[in-house]
C-alpha cells in the first residue's frame, strides 16, 4: 500500500538526488576541506605579517637590551645593529623576514647565538611528551566524568565530581604546582618525597627500559598539576552537552524501543553530546605545542613553555618571534582540522 | 464511596470486563516527586481499549495526558510513581522485570512521537533508526531488516532509497511518516501516539492522518491517539477520552463527545478549533478564558469549576465522579448526575442522605 508522497517534492528529482547520494557527500567534504586549507593558509600569511609589526612596534632597542650592564661603544652597537639587519630600512626588513620566513629560516636567537628551529626542535618532543600525555588523561577523565554526572545529573555523583573539577580549575596553576612539589616532591616533615620535581632526567639516567621509567617519575607531578587544573573544561562540556541531549525525544524513543540503559547511552546519547567536545579537543591541541609555561618553569621541563619564558625574560626577540610563530600556527592547523572532522561526524553540519 | 460513584465504577467495569480489551487501565495514577512536593499528574484514570479499536485522549497541555501515555510502558523519568495497574494484554505492566518490560517495549506496544521536532536522532541514517527495534529484539538479521526498512517505508508512502538519508533532509511530514514507520517496524498490537500532527500544516497532517487511519485498519493495530485537538480525535478515534488536571471528565463515542458534550470542558475544547469552511466560527473561535489549575494547588470538588461557565455553588465541595451519561457515555459533571435535580439546595441535602445511608 502506499500513499501519495507529499506533492511539493516531485519524485523524479528525489530520485535523482538519490542516485548520486554517496559520491557528492564525498566530494563536498574534499571541497569544503580545501576551502578551509585555503582560509587557514591565508591566517597563516597575516600570522606571519603581523608578527613582524608586532615585534618592530615593541618599544625598546634589542641592542641595547642585549648590552645591558656591559660597557660597548656606539661603534660596537652599530656593528651588533649591521649582524642583526637592523640597519636596514624597515620594507628591506619586512621582505628580508617574510623569505627567511618561508623558506624555515627562524633567524639566530639572541641569547642563545644558535637557530631559532634547532632551539624549537630540542624542545618540542619534550613539550609533546609532556602536554600531550596531560591532555589524553584530561580528555579521557574529563569526558568519562562529564558523561556519568551528566547521565545523572544532580545526583551525588555529579555535584561531587563537578563541584571537584571547578575547584581545582580555579586553583591558580602556580600554587597548585608549588604545592604538589612541596608534598610529593620535597615531602612533608618526618614523609619523604616520592617523585622527582625538577627536569625531565635524572643527572645518572640509566638505559632502556629504566630509562623510560625514570621520564615517566619525572613526568608525574608536571602532569598531575596539567590535568588538575584544566579538566574541569572537559567535565563541563560533556555533561551539560550529555543534559541537553538526554532531554530530547529521540532518546526516550530509544528507550521506548526496548534498548537497555546502557545501549541508549553509547549509541545515542553519548556520541551526540561527544560532537561539542570534539571541537573543544582540536582547539587543545593546538596549544598543546605552545606548551605550559607556568607548569614548565616550575618543575623546569625542557620544553617550548619554558624557552617562551626564558626568551620573554630576555627578552630575546627572534626566539619570540618564532615560538609565538609557531604556537599560532599549530592552533590554526588544529583549528581547521576540527572544522573537518566536525563536517565529517555531524550530517547537519555536512548540508549546510 | 457515594451509591452514585459505584454505579459510575459498575458502568466502566462492565466495559472492562469485556473479553477483547487489549488495554486496560484501572486507578491509575502518576505523582512527580520534586523538590517542593508532590505533583500529581494523573489522578485515578481507568480506561479500557479494545483489540484493534482507537482510542483519543484530549486535553490541555499539563492535563496528564503525555504523562499517562508514558506511564504505559514505564518511561517516565524516576521522580515519578505509578499507581494502579494497567493490563497490557491481560498483563500487569507495572508489575514487569525489567526485561520483560525491555521485551515488551516496542515488540507489543510502540509509540509516534512528534518526529517533526525531535524525536528521531539527527545524526543517525533513518534507516539504521527503523531497524534498530528489530535487531534489538532478535526479529531480523541485518539483511533481512534492511528488506524490512524498504518495505515499511513503502507503506508509508517514502522510496526505499531514503533509507540512508539523515533526518535533516526530510520535510516535517516526511519525518512524521518515518516515526510511523518506525513504530510499525515490529508489528505490535498497540501504537500509542502522542501528539502525531502537531507541529505540521494542515494539508500534510490531514495526509498523515489519513496513512494512519488506513495502516491500523489494514493491521488490526490498536491505538492510543493524544492531541489537544479534538476535531482530529474525532476524525481517527472511536471513542474519545476528555482529560482534565489529572482526571478523565468524559469519554463516550467520538462523535458524541464531539458535538454532544456532556462536560462543559469538552465544549469548550470542541468549540476552540474553528470549523474549517464555515467563516462565523472562523472570525469567532470560542476559547476558554482561564489557565489550567496548578497540579499542586488542585480546586476543591471538581476541578475545573474555578473556569466552568455553568458552575453552581455546590461545584467547588461536590465530590464529582464520572457518571454514566448515555449508551457507554459517562462525564464527570454535576449537571449529569443520575439524579441531577435542579435546586442546588435540595441537591446538597441529597448527598448528605446517601452518604448517611
Amino acid at each position: 500500500m502506499t500513499t501519495p508522497l507529499e506533492t511539493t517534492e516531485p519524485a523524479a528529482a528525489q530520485a535523482a538526488a538519490g542516485a548520486g547520494d554517496e559520491r557528492p557527500a564525498w566530494r563536498g567534504t574534499l571541497r569544503y576541506a580545501l576551502a578551509k586549507a585555503g582560509g587557514a593558509l591565508f591566517s597563516i600569511a597575516m600570522v606571519i605579517v603581523g608578527t613582524f609589526f608586532l615585534f618592530r612596534l615593541l618599544p625598546g632597542d634589542p641592542v641595547r637590551n642585549m648590552a645591558q650592564g656591559r660597557n660597548m661603544t656606539p661603534a660596537q652597537l652599530d656593528l651588533e645593529r649591521h649582524r642583526l639587519g637592523l640597519d636596514k630600512s624597515l620594507i628591506q626588513q619586512f621582505f628580508d623576514f617574510v623569505g627567511d620566513t618561508l623558506r624555515l629560516d627562524l633567524g639566530m636567537s639572541y641569547e642563545y647565538k644558535r637557530p631559532v628551529l634547532d632551539l624549537i626542535g630540542e624542545r618540542l618532543g619534550p613539550t609533546l611528551l609532556l602536554a600531550g600525555t596531560g591532555l589524553v588523561i584530561a580528555v579521557s577523565l574529563g569526558i568519562w566524568q562529564g558523561t556519568r554526572a551528566g547521565w545523572r545529573h544532580g545526583s551525588r555523583f555529579d555535584r561531587f565530581s563537578t563541584a571537584t573539577s571547578l575547584l581545582l580549575w580555579s586553583v591558580p596553576t602556580f600554587w597548585l604546582g608549588l604545592l604538589l612539589m612541596m608534598v610529593f616532591g620535597v615531602g612533608v616533615g618526618p614523609i619523604p618525597g616520592i617523585f622527582p620535581f625538577r627536569g625531565i632526567e635524572s643527572v645518572d639516567a640509566p638505559d632502556g627500559f629504566a630509562y623510560v621509567l625514570d621520564v615517566a617519575s619525572h613526568m608525574v607531578l608536571p602532569c598531575l598539576t596539567l590535568v588538575a587544573v584544566v579538566y574541569a573544561q572537559y567535565l563541563l562540556v560533556m555533561r551539560s552537552s550529555l543534559v541537553e541531549e538526554i532531554s530530547q525525544d529521540y532518546v526516550t524513543v530509544a528507550r521506548a524501543k526496548g534498548l537497555r540503559d546502557d545501549e541508549v547511552r553509547r549509541r545515542h546519547a553519548v556520541p551526540n553530546a561527544l560532537l561539542p567536545t570534539v571541537t573543544l579537543v582540536f582547539m587543545r591541541i593546538g596549544f598543546v605545542v605552545g606548551g605550559a609555561v607556568t607548569v614548565e618553569t616550575i618543575y623546569t621541563w625542557p620544553g617550548l613553555g619554558q624557552l617562551f619564558y626564558e626568551a620573554v625574560s630576555v627578552p630575546d626577540f627572534t626566539l619570540m618571534q618564532g615560538t609565538f610563530m609557531l604556537i599560532t600556527v599549530a592552533v590554526i592547523v588544529m583549528n581547521t582540522l576540527a572544522d573537518v572532522a566536525y563536517h565529517i561526524l555531524d550530517p547537519r553540519v555536512r548540508s549546510a | 464511596m457515594t451509591e452514585q460513584a459505584q454505579e459510575g465504577r459498575v458502568t466502566e467495569h462492565d466495559e472492562a470486563t469485556r473479553p477483547v480489551s487489549l488495554l486496560e487501565l484501572d486507578d491509575v495514577s502518576v505523582t512527580y516527586r520534586i523538590a517542593s512536593g508532590e505533583v500529581p499528574a494523573v489522578r485515578g484514570v481507568s480506561l479500557t481499549l479494545d483489540s484493534g479499536a482507537a482510542l483519543g485522549v484530549a486535553g490541555e497541555s499539563g492535563s496528564g495526558k503525555s504523562t499517562l501515555a508514558m506511564a504505559l510502558l514505564r518511561l517516565l523519568p524516576r521522580d515519578a510513581r505509578v499507581g494502579g495497574r494497567i493490563l497490557l494484554d491481560g498483563e500487569d505492566v507495572l508489575a514487569m522485570k525489567w526485561g520483560r518490560m525491555r521485551a515488551v517495549r516496542w515488540a507489543e506496544a510502540s509509540i509516534v512521537f512528534q518526529g517533526a521536532q525531535h524525536g528521531l536522532n539527527p545524526v543517525r541514517r533513518i534507516g539504521d533508526q527503523i531497524a534498530e527495534p528489530l535487531l534489538v529484539h532478535g526479529l531480523a538479521k541485518p539483511d533481512a531488516a534492511r528488506k524490512r526498512v524498504a518495505e515499511l517505508l513503502d507503506q508509508v508512502g517514502l522510496p526505499a532509497w531514503r533509507a540512508r538519508s539523515y533526518p535533516h533532509e526530510l520535510s516535517g511530514g516526511q519525518r512524521q511518516r518515518v516515526m510511523i514507520a518506525m513504530a510499525l517496524a515490529c508489528s505490535p498490537r498497540l501504537i500509542i501516539a502522542d501528539e502525531p500532527t502537531t507541529a505540521l500544516d494542515v494539508m500534510v497532517q490531514a495526509q498523515v492522518l489519513s496513512l494512519i487511519k488506513e495502516l491500523i485498519a489494514e493491521h488490526g493495530i490498536s491505538l492510543i491517539m493524544i492531541s489537544h485537538d479534538l476535531s482530529v480525535l474525532a476524525d481517527v478515534c472511536d471513542r474519545l477520552a476528555v482529560m482534565y488536571a489529572g482526571r478523565v471528565v468524559e469519554h463516550g463515542p467520538s462523535a458524541e463527545v464531539f458535538h454532544k458534550a456532556e462536560h462543559p470542558y469538552s465544549r469548550a475544547l470542541a468549540a476552540a478549533f474553528p470549523t474549517v469552511g464555515d467563516p462565523v466560527s472562523r472570525m469567532a473561535p470560542k476559547g476558554l478564558g482561564g489557565d489550567p489549575p496548578d497540579p499542586m494547588q488542585l480546586p476543591g470538588g471538581c476541578s475545573f469549576h474555578p473556569r466552568c461557565p455553568v458552575a453552581l455553588d455546590e461545584c467547588s465541595t461536590l465530590d464529582v465522579q464520572l457518571w454514566p451519561a448515555g449508551p457507554a457515555r459517562a462525564a464527570a459533571c454535576v449537571h449529569v448526575r443520575p439524579t441531577a435535580p435542579s435546586d442546588p439546595e435540595q441537591d446538597v441535602e441529597a448527598k448528605k442522605e446517601e452518604e448517611s445511608s
